[in-house]
């Protein structure tokens, strides 16, 4: 493969379905936090930062 | 003693090659380089030796940790003294340019002119002063939000010492001219390969401590964190792919030309912002935020989405620095698009940051430590919103090359990074040297409004002479020709560049205030001052109302 059409190529795989993965893929990792049940986690992590408040240094 | 003994041995070893790279060097200024690092070794060699006296351990500047049921401390100590010190010398640099642009006498050949301590003010502000202060809060909060101590203590000693001396070459080398010529990737390629090794043992302290973890969950803070570690790897690597003219010679040669070479700086040049400058400081904020407002981060929903969104957009925003160049004019629409949509997620992370305080907003008023964090996101946001109009290219048309970029930069830099970082510096101080209290809360409040000041000179002074000048270049007369010289735009600019060096001079007049703050509370001592606010008392009022008639009466 020439370095014209290796670029061709990428550019094609770019902005067709190598988009359509990394919108997918992104779409679940924002989604992921939201899934049934997150939400106790959710909370969980959010107050671990206070954890160490009374205990140690 | 045997171990003390080959450690003094590698130390040596690296002097050795240092003195032989001096004596071979192929330029004056790899020699002058060569020296710092054979110092530097001779400084190391010195205090392994003294700290085998066993006296000298409890201070020793490679202190280990007491055991295992303390955190590691000393690296954010130490930390935390260098961003001080760094950011006194970045912001006093940038005085000095600033009055260099006011009044051109200031430059002093060939050392000091504004040319080359340009390089040396943004790398002292931004790898310096906010890279110590990212360094040190990561090794604080990714303790704490592991609840473990830091994985290889020698390899963190190593981190911050070695960071220490790649700030000392890089500054040095751009005042001796040895420069690259990438906006901050100026430093040569010994230096670059030095800041790779750095870089990758704090990526090993970093995860090795993530993998101990005690906590189940990886705290908010750490993702960033890891993003802002592992995307500048990329960065630095990839930008600085360079052939070195002589092994000991400073002067290299990129691998990349021309356009190419152009986008791989840009890519280079905004994920240093996108990830240095963003997502290691957003890093602090979804830490240091809450921690102070005593609450829970607003959604930690919206904190993931905030995550994610970063991610996938920024690397795609830097061609918004090569418009209307030789870049492809596809690549130039796809960095400004992905800039926009950039904004979303940013104002999604400073409304988190700032809805975190609902409910406390009273400690706006009652703690300047808290009024910094939320000047700090506020610039946050509006330095976001800024950038993607900007990168707009009709925008960008009038303001590309314009000191309207400068102003955005400092908007950002002394708004959202040095504000933040003044926060994280005076929540970490009395909490690293336990100490009941900071010296002075009325000195945060007048550094903060010192700050403040300051920035609104800069950017206010910026936004102004940026306008002009972009109107007064763009500006054609009915013969058709250009209305303004160049010469003419820069004498329109004289007194916005005074005004800007005011605003410079009181950024650092409060950053001095931070140090004596910051001194004092390691001293030990208390500044005897009446509380920031009291409940309203008035002790002439604190009586029962004796009725005005009957007192007429007696006086009858």
């Amino acid at each position: 493969m020439n370095p014209h059409s290796t670029y061709e190529a990428l550019r094609h795989l770019a902005d067709s379905w190598g988009l359509i993965a990394m919108f997918f893929v992104f779409a679940f990792l924002c989604a992921w936090p939201f899934r049934p049940g997150a939400k106790h986690s959710n909370d969980e992590a959010a107050n671990l930062i206070f954890k160490d408040e009374t205990d140690g240094e | 003693m045997q171990a003390t003994l080959g450690r003094i041995g590698l130390w040596f070893a690296i002097l050795l090659l240092a003195i032989m790279a001096i004596a071979g060097a192929q330029d004056g200024g790899f020699a002058i380089q060569m020296a710092i690092v054979g110092i530097a070794a001779f400084i190391a060699l010195v205090a392994t030796a003294r700290a085998h006296d066993p006296l000298a351990t409890k201070t020793g500047m490679f202190k280990l940790p007491d055991g295992p049921e303390v955190y590691d401390d000393a690296p954010v100590r130490w930390g935390v003294i260098a961003t001080v010190f760094w950011g006194m010398a970045g912001f006093l640099v940038g005085v000095v340019i600033a009055l260099q642009l006011t009044f051109p006498q200031l430059n002093l050949e060939p050392y000091l002119n504004f040319g080359r301590l340009r390089p040396l003010h943004t790398s002292a502000v931004i790898f310096a002063f906010g890279g110590n202060i990212l360094i040190a809060t990561s090794f604080y909060v990714v303790q704490r939000t592991c609840r473990a101590q830091l994985a290889f203590p020698k390899l963190a000693r190593f981190v911050f010492w070695g960071y220490q001396l790649f700030i000392v070459l890089a500054a040095t080398g751009y005042l001796l001219g040895i420069t690259q010529s990438k906006e901050y990737a100026e430093p040569e390629w010994y230096v670059d390969w030095w800041l790779t090794a750095v870089w990758v043992a704090y990526l090993v302290v970093f995860v090795g401590t993530i993998v101990k973890r005690k906590e189940p969950h990886i705290y908010v803070a750490n993702w960033f964190y890891l993003a802002f570690i592992l995307t500048v790897a990329m960065l630095h690597v990839v930008n600085n792919i360079d052939l070195p003219v002589s092994v000991l010679g400073s002067k290299s040669y990129p691998l990349f030309a021309g356009v190419q070479g152009a986008l791989v700086q840009w890519w280079y040049g905004h994920n240093a912002v996108g990830f240095f400058l963003t997502a290691g400081f957003l890093a602090m904020m979804y830490y240091f935020v809450p921690k102070q407002a005593g609450r829970p981060i607003y959604s930690y929903r919206l904190s993931i989405i905030h995550f994610w969104a970063l991610i996938f957009l920024y690397i795609w925003a830097g061609p918004h620095h090569l418009h209307y160049t030789a870049l492809p004019d596809w690549a130039q629409t796809l960095g400004m698009v992905f800039s926009v949509m950039l904004w979303m997620p940013s104002w999604g992370g400073m409304i988190n940051g700032l809805m975190t305080l609902n409910g406390a907003w009273d400690k706006v008023r009652t703690d300047p430590i808290i009024r910094m964090l939320v000047m700090s996101v506020a610039f946050y946001g509006m330095s976001t919103f800024e950038g993607p109009m900007m990168s707009i290219k009709s925008v960008n048309s009038l303001s590309h090359y314009t000191d309207w970029t400068i102003g955005h930069v400092h908007s950002g830099a002394l708004g959202w990074n040095g504000m933040i970082s003044f926060a994280a510096v005076y929540f970490l101080t009395p909490r690293l040297w336990k100490r009941e209290r900071l010296f002075s809360l009325r000195m945060v409040n007048w550094h903060f409004w010192l700050a403040t000041a300051g920035i609104v000179f800069y950017a206010g002074s910026m936004w102004v002479a940026g306008i002009t000048q972009g109107l007064m270049w763009r500006e054609y007369g009915p013969d058709g020709y250009l209305v303004n010289s160049f010469v003419e735009t820069v004498a329109a600019l004289h007194p916005m560049y005074a005004l800007r060096a005011i605003g410079g001079v009181l950024y650092l007049s409060g950053a001095v205030l931070m140090v004596i703050n910051v001194w004092m509370t390691i001293k030990g001592r208390q500044r005897e001052e009446a509380p920031m606010t009291n409940a309203p008392y008035d002790a002439e009022l604190d009586r029962p109302i004796v009725s005005a008639p009957a007192l007429a009466a007696q006086e009858a």
